[in-house]
């Protein structure tokens, strides 16, 4: 009987606090995969938002407002996270929603948003999340088609033109393959050999056998996630193969260095952010201060080394910032209006400048070429 | 003149689904208390199988999933209308229930448990990789019901909330008819026979094999015709609604509730619905109070929330 009880004194205590609410705030949500499946996206980019609200509220918020912000843990799951974002609109009343860490979790928030015209920032990878555009979402991070095309105009500019591509068949390596394929005649690739490889697979020989056996091949691309791209890389030094290995911004990580081993991985090249090579960036270079103010406060605080992901976090939260500064009022509706005109804000990820008809405004110089040297990434200039 | 326990438990359950929504201030209410109902409809399945005829399966989310994908993909794939691809969802789940059920029921206690879970599993295995017709792990838009519109078109406008909790109620409350009826005909008494003793059960000429796959066949249409109104109503699927989690959550559900009994299964579901709603107040701690109130209830309430309630108030204790 007691904890039946104690059941409805912590249904009461629950409420209470749900239903008390202060004025004057800006009130922002947010839904994200703190746990689950996807946690390792979700957890630093809900510690970067707590810490970057923190941060403006004791410098006192936004037109000498505070934001109140409201994170819900959907776990990545689609239904949780479109439950929440109803939450978000109908109950907490925020004016505008970061998240969907994962692109079903988005996905599933874009309804919402749109039907309630409230401003909604994705922090998740697909292209399908911006287009087609529509009029209140968004996006902070770097689409896949864009990481090929940064591949593709690095390996044209080494003056090859014939590739073999190796892709993970999970939905990350999928996505990235279909793109990579489409854009390859634009950038007047050839591709000679496409094999692919499961999620879980050990050894990736045999692949690797088949594009060393082709002497045409002059680079590999190896869209991937995970621990498939490591395994690669092992691979590949283990044949000895002469053609140049790139990987995508998908393993941009010193994690990746360290599973796939640093001698192993040495001369690999990788589309990233600036994030990694911060202290090799020119003291011109605009996204220096702000990567560097973002890695000190991030490991600072949580005493984790950054991450891209948190990074994506990172955007969202100065887009929303800049655009409620700019404002005509700080109503949803408005606030969309100021997002769309974001122009030359400088993030972690980018120089983000959103249009009516680009709703992630990056361009491909917002991705850095990096290579892998002696345990660490050095800057392809 | 008293009311059976079928007619009672039904009235009980009319009068909440319809008293609730003058409580609603906003559509997130709708929205949750359509979950409710669509989760409702789905335990109910389980009651059926694990109430009922006394077999367990960790795979019943399988067949949520192809109930779901059956919406997502028939109206693309076959030209149907959504709502002939629920039924379609719900013919396929019930052949390959039939199919599956032949084999594994065989099996008893935990292997059988063991053999469901592997069969739901392989469903959201083929839904992930299977990406070049299922969209793979980042899931497929579902085509509109078009039902709201065309209620819209004769003069009842309802808000997508409100639409679907309308919907979402009248299929549990379907459900919870059919299932209480089935407990009084000779099927439901013949799976109760099996579930006390199956040998007792064949003596007295019950096709015990024939009793059984019936009712994993009937539950999985439960299930998947779950799976295809929680697509249609969220216009969204991922291989998710076919996991491993959300199997087990059904189970749970039942069990939190009262597995033998229709309405402590419902409420069970309602709970577990809610619960992770109105604990989002204690942020990071919000695993560990669902966590201690599931063991709370199930130390001190066995036979689950509404049976040993009830068994409380007539004073027989637990």
């Amino acid at each position: 009987m007691t904890s039946h009880w104690k059941a409805i004194a912590l249904a009461g205590v629950a409420s209470l606090a749900l239903g008390f609410t202060v004025r004057a705030e800006i009130k922002l949500g947010a839904t994200l995969s703190e746990t689950g499946p996807a946690s390792f996206l979700g957890d630093p980019e809900a510690k970067t938002l707590r810490l970057l609200v923190e941060q403006i509220n004791a410098k006192g918020g936004i037109k000498g407002e505070k934001i109140k912000l409201t994170i819900y843990d959907d776990g990545g799951d689609p239904n949780k996270a479109k439950t929440f974002a109803t939450r978000l609109v109908e109950e907490d009343g925020v004016v505008a929603i970061i998240g969907g860490s994962t692109t079903g979790a988005s996905m599933a928030v874009i309804p919402v948003a749109e039907e309630a015209k409230v401003p909604f920032i994705s922090l998740a990878g697909a292209i399908e999340i911006v287009e087609p555009v529509r009029a209140y979402t968004f996006k902070t991070p770097h689409t896949d088609k864009m990481a090929c095309e940064k591949i593709f105009d690095d390996i044209k500019k080494r003056g090859f033109s014939k590739i073999a591509m190796l892709s993970g068949t999970d939905g990350f390596g999928a996505s990235m393959r279909k793109q990579c394929t489409a854009v390859a005649p634009k950038w007047g690739m050839t591709i000679l050999v496409d094999e692919t490889y499961g999620p879980k697979d050990t050894d990736m020989t045999p692949q690797l056998t088949t594009i060393r056996g082709n002497a045409e091949v002059q680079a590999i691309v190896t869209p991937g996630f995970g621990q498939g791209p490591a395994i690669v890389t092992r691979n590949y030094h283990q044949l000895g193969i002469k053609a140049p290995l790139y990987q995508s911004h998908g393993v941009a990580s010193f994690s990746f260095i360290k599973l796939a081993g640093a001698k192993e991985a040495d001369g690999v090249r990788i589309p990233g952010t600036a994030m990694l090579v911060v202290d090799q960036l020119a003291d011109s270079d605009p996204q220096k201060k702000v990567a560097k103010d973002y890695m000190t406060l991030f490991e600072k605080a949580t005493s984790q080394p950054v991450s891209t992901f948190g990074g994506y976090a990172h955007d969202a939260f100065a887009i929303f910032v800049d655009a409620a500064g700019r404002a005509k009022s700080l109503k949803a509706t408005d606030i969309r209006d100021a997002i769309e005109t974001t122009s030359k804000l400088v993030g972690t990820t980018g120089t983000v400048t959103m249009s009516k008809t680009d709703h992630l405004g990056l361009d491909l110089d917002s991705f850095r070429m990096l290579e892998i040297k002696q345990g660490g990434f050095d800057l392809v200039k | 003149m008293r009311l059976s326990h079928k007619y009672s438990a039904l009235l009980v359950l009319l009068a909440v689904v319809a008293v609730a929504p003058l409580f609603f201030p906003s559509s997130y209410y709708y929205r949750v208390a359509s979950l409710v109902c669509v989760n409702g409809l789905a335990v109910i399945g389980i009651v059926i199988l694990t109430g009922y005829a006394g077999q367990i399966s960790l795979g019943h989310a399988g067949f949520a999933g192809i109930g779901a994908y059956a919406c997502a993909l028939a109206p693309v794939h076959l030209g149907l209308h959504p709502g002939a691809a629920l039924v379609l969802g719900a013919l396929v789940s019930a052949g390959l229930a039939f199919l599956v059920g032949r084999p594994i029921l065989r099996l008893k206690g935990y292997y059988l448990g063991v053999a469901s879970l592997g069969f739901g599993i392989l469903v959201s295995m083929v839904l992930t990789n299977e990406s070049a017709i299922t969209g793979g792990p980042d899931g497929m838009q579902v085509a509109d019901l078009g039902l709201r519109g065309w209620l819209a078109g004769i003069g009842l406008r309802l808000t997508t909330g409100q639409f679907w909790y309308f919907v979402n109620a009248l299929a549990m409350l379907i459900g919870a008819w059919l299932a209480l009826n089935l407990n009084e005909r000779a099927t439901g008494r013949a799976l109760r026979a099996l579930h006390g003793s199956e040998t007792a059960a064949a003596t007295v000429g019950i096709d015990v094999a024939r009793a059984k796959l019936s009712a994993f066949v009937i539950s999985a249409v439960y299930a998947s015709v779950a799976g295809s109104l929680l697509a249609l109503q969220n216009r969204l699927v991922t291989p998710d609604i076919a996991g491993y989690m959300h199997s087990i959550e059904m189970v749970t559900m039942a069990v939190l509730g009262g597995v033998g009994s229709v309405l402590g299964a419902i409420f069970g579901a309602a709970v577990l619905t809610l619960l992770p709603q109105v604990l989002t107040a204690f942020d990071q701690y919000e695993q560990i109070a669902l966590g201690l109130i599931m063991m709370l209830v199930m130390i001190y309430l066995r036979q689950g929330i509404v049976p040993g309630l009830l068994a409380l108030i007539r004073g027989r204790g637990t």
